[in-house]
């Protein structure tokens, strides 16, 4: 069986995988990160999406070698030393979340955007998140996470 | 899924590879359409030969005459690239609509022309800006036209257990040349579209010089409304012209009735609309 290699939320990790794995279910059956969600298995819906070289992708539809020697962030990576991320906290404070299903791919997706753009427009967020359905909140408070997150890490960039 | 996952390291290598295996070994890039075919089961190769560790083919550049886009070159650094804004924005503009952003960052422009849907916003693009494929196996590497490789619904020219399309090229355009993209879709995101036209117009002295109206889905394989653009030469930009060759374009294009995309007789029409637009969209940014 070929090995898949990676770090992992910052560790360095190797697990077996069968040539046809998709990283999804390598994530949760094999490494038991269940955070990650499959909704759609087609790559419609973004509920799977993780980062791979700090890119959003579906998880779901990537085959689990094509991550191997890459840095892969799940939603479980976002928390450091028992502390949540400014994104997670945001999406609390604002409701962004009912069902949850969706919310670890939201997270994700928008935290592939904070990375890279601190300090985003709304039709920037809403695109950003335009490859994750809710059929719940209706996005609003979605988006108003994002901002949210956005103001929070810039201050605490200002703290630091 | 696959019995074999295989990373070639060159496109030598890949070639024997698919060879040595008679078409049960199969090009993967980005796999945004083929996991799908493989999980519908409507891809019988069962060796994956994936080739995004061969060196240099993730770039976009500019030689002499042309921009060349490599094979592993994805929506996202397309719809990104000040090269492509800047001298081809129409195909950024279709880049940028194609899937989400997650399908954006992994599926590949060629993977996106070899899929051959006519629907397909890259298709529509590179067919206005008259683009070719380098087609490479081991008998050597060819440049075909882009509109030439496609055969039908889903099907290509291009077998992708024998063949890789290794890059793309396309004249950029100049700044005479105005281009436009218009895209009607039942939403903003994750979708295909019902109907998209892509407009580069040339203006010289007030008057039309070549045009290119290319447009999809209207029938099996990306359209081009030759007629409407060949009414347009020589003619004097405006209304008038404009509005002449979009009525002509929706005569040419035969869009059926579908299901997914509106009757017959609404798929037509809005070939007038979109027309119309991406002309006058082009001809303003003409010059």
């Amino acid at each position: 069986m070929p090995t898949l290699t990676m770090v992992l939320n910052g560790h360095q990790t190797s697990v077996e995988v069968e040539a046809g794995d998709l990283l999804v279910d390598v994530l949760r059956d094999r490494l038991q990160l269940i955070g990650t969600k499959i909704g759609c298995g087609e790559g419609e819906c973004g509920a799977c999406t993780v980062l791979v070289d700090g890119l959003a992708v579906t998880s779901c539809i990537y085959p689990a070698l094509k991550a191997d020697g890459c840095h892969v962030t799940t939603i479980e990576g976002l928390k450091t030393d028992g502390k949540l991320h400014a994104i997670q906290e945001a999406f609390i404070q604002c409701t962004a979340a009912q069902c949850g299903y969706c919310t670890p791919g939201m997270i994700m997706s928008a935290y592939a955007l904070l990375s890279e753009n601190p300090d985003p427009t709304v039709e920037e967020i809403k695109t950003s998140v335009s490859g994750n359905l809710c059929r719940c909140t209706g996005y609003y408070q979605i988006v108003e996470a994002i901002q949210l997150a956005a103001r929070k890490l810039a201050d605490e960039g200002a703290d630091s | 899924m696959w019995r074999e996952y295989l990373f070639p390291r060159s496109i030598r290598e890949a070639l024997e590879v698919l060879n040595a295996h008679g078409g049960d070994a199969r090009i993967i890039a980005g796999g945004t359409d083929l996991v799908l075919q493989r999980k519908q089961g409507t891809c019988a190769a069962s060796i994956a030969v994936d080739i995004s560790r061969i060196p240099n083919l993730d770039t976009i550049k500019a030689s002499p005459n042309h921009i060349l886009i490599g094979a592993m070159v994805t929506h996202g650094q397309v719809a990104a690239s000040p090269l492509i804004r800047d001298h081809a924005p129409v195909l950024a503009q279709a880049c940028g609509k194609v899937g989400g952003p997650q399908t954006r960052n992994v599926g590949t422009l060629v993977g996106n022309v070899i899929n051959g849907l006519p629907a397909a916003d890259s298709a529509i693009a590179l067919t206005a800006l008259d683009a070719e494929a380098e087609v490479t196996s081991t008998e050597g590497a060819e440049w075909q036209s882009v509109r030439s490789l496609y055969l039908g619904v889903g099907q290509t020219c291009v077998d992708s257990c024998a063949q890789i399309v290794t890059a793309l090229r396309f004249r950029p355009l100049r700044s005479a040349q105005g281009n436009a993209y218009e895209r009607l879709a039942k939403r903003r995101s994750l979708i295909l579209p019902i109907l998209a036209v892509a407009a580069v117009a040339e203006v010289v002295d007030g008057r039309y010089g070549d045009v290119r109206i290319a447009m999809g889905p209207v029938a099996p394989i990306p359209f081009r409304a030759e007629a409407a653009e060949a009414l347009l030469r020589g003619r004097p930009i405006g209304k008038e012209a404009i509005g002449l060759a979009a009525i002509e374009a929706a005569e040419a294009a035969h869009p059926r009735d579908s299901v997914l995309r509106g009757s017959h007789e609404y798929r037509q029409a809005m070939v007038e609309v979109l027309t119309q637009r991406a002309l006058a969209r082009a001809t303003e940014a003409a010059g």
